[in-house]
C-alpha cells in the first residue's frame, strides 16, 4: 500500500512537471502566434483610413494614386495633376470640413442628410476635384470615381523611408528608420560597451587580486539590477547635456546620447560572460604560455583570448541584444525623431520606443495598431537571430575542445 | 647571462637550503642538492611529499601562487635565479618545462612550436620554419605529423599531445628541461615513447622529472631523489638507491610498503 502511494506521488510530480514544461512551451508559441497573426494584419490593410472615400471627377484620367502621392498633396508639395499623370490642371482638394463653404447648414440639412448629394454636385462641378470624406457620405448613385489604394506591400514596408502612421488621408508606413535607428544605437552601444568591457573583463580574469575582484563583480552585477528607466533618467540629465555642451547642437538628444546609456546597459552581460569565459582557459595552458617565456600580457593575448574567443563573441552578441531590445532609456535621450541619421549627432527612433510611446494611441485592430505589432515582429525576428548567432558560436565553441 | 665558468661546469642546478612555504604550511624543508649537466635526475616519492613543489622553484613557476614564500639559494648554470636583478622571463626560456597533462595552445600543431619563439620576438620566417622542424625531430614526432602541421593540435593522440608539447619547450633551447609527470596521463606506449626520448636528449639538455612510477625512474635517470613529507631523504645514484638504499623510509617506498 505505501509503495502504491509512492509510486503514485512520483507519477504525480513527473506529470506535474510535464505539464508545467508543456504549458509554458505553448505560452510562448502563442504569444508569437499572436505577434504575428497582429503584425502580418498590416500586409491586407489600405493605408487609407478606415471609412474614408477618396474620389475625382469621372472626366479625370487618373485611376490611381499611390499613398506617397496622396501624403504629397495632401501637404502640397503636388499641385497639378499633371504630376501624378493626369491632365495639366491645378488640383483642387476637397475635405469633408471644406463643405461649408460651397454650402449654407439648412441645404446640408439638420442631420445633413443631404451632404450626399450636395458631395455629388461638387464632385461633378469641378473637373479638377481630388476628394476625401467619410464613406457615409457616399451615395448610391456617386457620379464620381473612386479612388482605391492598393494595400501596404511588404517591399513598402520594410523599405519605406516616412513614418507617419497618424497622417490622413493615407498613412505613410516606412519602417526602415526605425529598423536603422535600432542598428544605428545597438551598434553605436556595442562599439563603445565592447572594449570597455573586455578591457575590464581581462582585468578581472587574469590581473586583479582576488580582493579587488570580490569588490568588482558584485559591483559590476549590481550595474545589471538598476532599472533601466534609472539609467534613462541619468541620461537625460547628464549625458544629453554634455553632449549639447561639447558638440554644440542645439538638442542633446541624440543616438550618441543613446548608444553612451546603452553601452552602460550592455556592459555588465559583456563583462562577465566574457569573464566567465577568460576563467575557462585551462591553469595549465596558462603555465604553459608562461614556462616559455611568455609575459603576462603575451600569454592573455596569445593564449587566453584565442582560447575564449567564443565566449567572447558571446558575450558580443548578448550585449547587442541586450542593446537592441531595451525600450525605456533610448526613449527617454535618443529624440525619436523617424529619419534615417546621417551622424551619430542626430536623433533618432528605435523599435521598441516607437511601439512604448505610440501603442496608448493607437486605436485597437486599427492599422497603426498593426503596424506597431509588425514592428514587434522585427524585433523579435532580430532578437531570433541574434540568439541563433549565440548558439551557433556556443556550439562551435564546445566543438573546439 | 647564463655564462658558465669553469668551476661550476659540472652541475647545472644547485640549490642550498631551501624552503618554501604555502601560508603556514612548510612545504619544503632545507632541500640541498646538486644536479649534474647532461644527466637525468629523477625527483620520487609519494603525492604531497613536495617533489613538483621543489622542480617548480627550478622556473619559479611557484611565483604564480599568491602565498608562496620561498627562502635559501637556487643556482641555475651558476646564477642565483632568486635574485632581483633575474628577469624571470629569461629564467624561463633558459628552463623549459614539460607538464603532467598535454596542454598544447589552440593552435596549429606548427603555431604550437612557433610560440615560444614568438613571444621571444623571432619573426625571421626561415628561422622559425627550421626551428620548428628541428625540435619536433627532436621530439620523434616529426615524421607523424609533418604531412599536417596546419591542423589544431587537439587532433593528435594524448602521446602525440605530449610529444609536442616536449617540442614546444625544445623550440627555444632551454639548457635544462623539467618534467612534471610527463607521462602520467598517458598509455603505455606513449610512455615508452616519452622514456626512449628522455634518454635520447639527455646528451644537450639536464633533465629533472618528477615520477610516481619507481620503474620509470629506474629506466631513465641517472640520479635518483627520494622526497618525504618535504624533505629530501636521500639523493644517490639511481642504481645506488634502488639496490642498496641508506635510508630505512626510502627501503620501505621502493619496495611498496607505502605511497
Amino acid at each position: 500500500m505505501k509503495r502504491y502511494f509512492h509510486n503514485f506521488g512520483e507519477r504525480l510530480i513527473v506529470g506535474l512537471l510535464t505539464l508545467s514544461g508543456t504549458v509554458t512551451s505553448l505560452t510562448v508559441l502563442l504569444i508569437v502566434f499572436y505577434l504575428f497573426k497582429e503584425g502580418l494584419g498590416i500586409f491586407s490593410m489600405s493605408p487609407v483610413e478606415e471609412g474614408t472615400a477618396i474620389a475625382v471627377n469621372k472626366q479625370n484620367p487618373v485611376k490611381e494614386l499611390s499613398a506617397s502621392q496622396l501624403k504629397e498633396i495632401s501637404d502640397q508639395n503636388i499641385t497639378n495633376w499633371q504630376q501624378v499623370g493626369g491632365p495639366n490642371a491645378p488640383i483642387k482638394l476637397f475635405r469633408i470640413d471644406d463643405i461649408t463653404e460651397y454650402y449654407s447648414e439648412e441645404e446640408l440639412g439638420a442631420d445633413f442628410e443631404f451632404v450626399p448629394q450636395r458631395i455629388n454636385e461638387i464632385v461633378t462641378k469641378n473637373p479638377n476635384i481630388l476628394a476625401f470624406f467619410p464613406e457615409e457620405f457616399l451615395a448610391k448613385d456617386f457620379p464620381g470615381r473612386q479612388i482605391f489604394l492598393d494595400n501596404i506591400s511588404v517591399a513598402d514596408f520594410l523599405g519605406g523611408r516616412e513614418w507617419y502612421p497618424t497622417i490622413t488621408p493615407a498613412v505613410r508606413m516606412g519602417v526602415l528608420p526605425l529598423i536603422l535607428g535600432t542598428l544605428w544605437v545597438s551598434f553605436g552601444a556595442i562599439l563603445l560597451a565592447l572594449p570597455l568591457g573586455l578591457a575590464t573583463a581581462v582585468y578581472m580574469a587574469e590581473i586583479a587580486d582576488s580582493r579587488v575582484r570580490n569588490i568588482l563583480k558584485p559591483v559590476i552585477e549590481l550595474l545589471a539590477g538598476i532599472p533601466s528607466v534609472v539609467y534613462g533618467f541619468f541620461g537625460l540629465v547628464v549625458v544629453v547635456p554634455l553632449i549639447q555642451d561639447i558638440f554644440g547642437l542645439p538638442v542633446g538628444e541624440t543616438a550618441l546620447a543613446g548608444s553612451i546609456i546603452l553601452g552602460i546597459m550592455a556592459l555588465p552581460t559583456i563583462i562577465s560572460v566574457s569573464e566567465d569565459a577568460m576563467r575557462t582557459t585551462p591553469r595549465a595552458m596558462k603555465e604553459a604560455s608562461l614556462a616559455l617565456g611568455a609575459s603576462k600580457w603575451q600569454t592573455i593575448y596569445k593564449v587566453v583570448i584565442p582560447y575564449s574567443i567564443s565566449g567572447i563573441s558571446t558575450a558580443a552578441i548578448l550585449g547587442i541584444g541586450r542593446a537592441i531590445g531595451e525600450t525605456m532609456a533610448v526613449l527617454m535621450v535618443t529624440g525619436n525623431a523617424s529619419v534615417i541619421p546621417d551622424s551619430f549627432l542626430e536623433p533618432v527612433r528605435t523599435i521598441p520606443a516607437t511601439i512604448a510611446a505610440e501603442l496608448g494611441e493607437a486605436p485597437q485592430g486599427g492599422i497603426h495598431y498593426k503596424a506597431l505589432f509588425a514592428l514587434g515582429c522585427i524585433l523579435f525576428l532580430l532578437t531570433l537571430i541574434i540568439n541563433v548567432t549565440v548558439d551557433l558560436v556556443s556550439a562551435k565553441k564546445r566543438e573546439n575542445r | 647571462m647564463y655564462h658558465t665558468d669553469s668551476k661550476e661546469k659540472e652541475y647545472s642546478i644547485q640549490t642550498k637550503d631551501v624552503h618554501l612555504y604555502y601560508g603556514d604550511f612548510h612545504a619544503l624543508k632545507g632541500i640541498s642538492v646538486a644536479m649534474r649537466k647532461n644527466q637525468v635526475t629523477a625527483f620520487i616519492g609519494p603525492s604531497g611529499c613536495g617533489k613538483s613543489t621543489f622542480l617548480r622553484c627550478f622556473n619559479r613557476m611557484n611565483d604564480l601562487i599568491d602565498n608562496a614564500r620561498i627562502e635559501g639559494d637556487i643556482l641555475v648554470d651558476g646564477v642565483d635565479i632568486y635574485k632581483t636583478n633575474i628577469h624571470v622571463d629569461d629564467l624561463r626560456k633558459h628552463v623549459g618545462m614539460v607538464f603532467q597533462k598535454p596542454n598544447p595552445f589552440p593552435k596549429s600543431i606548427f603555431e604550437n612550436v612557433a610560440y615560444g619563439l614568438r613571444v621571444n620576438g623571432t619573426q625571421n620566417k626561415n628561422f622559425i620554419q627550421e626551428r620548428v622542424e628541428r625540435s619536433l625531430q627532436q621530439a620523434a614526432l616529426w615524421d607523424e605529423v609533418k604531412d599536417k602541421l596546419k591542423k589544431s593540435a587537439f587532433e593528435l593522440s594524448g602521446g602525440q599531445q605530449q610529444r609536442l608539447c616536449i617540442a614546444r619547450a625544445l623550440a627555444i633551447e632551454p639548457s635544462v628541461l623539467l618534467m612534471d609527470e610527463p607521462a602520467s596521463a598517458l598509455d603505455p606506449i606513449s610512455t615508452a615513447k616519452i622514456e626512449e626520448l628522455i634518454y635520447g636528449l639527455k646528451k644537450d639538455y639536464t633533465i629533472v622529472i618528477v615520477t610516481h612510477n619507481m620503474q620509470q625512474a629506474g629506466r631513465v635517470s641517472d640520479h635518483t631523489a627520494f622526497f618525504f613529507l618535504g624533505e629530501l631523504v636521500e639523493f644517490a645514484k639511481t642504481k645506488t638507491l634502488f639496490t642498496s638504499p641508506r635510508d630505512q623510509r626510502t627501503q620501505n617506498y621502493i619496495t611498496g610498503r607505502f605511497g
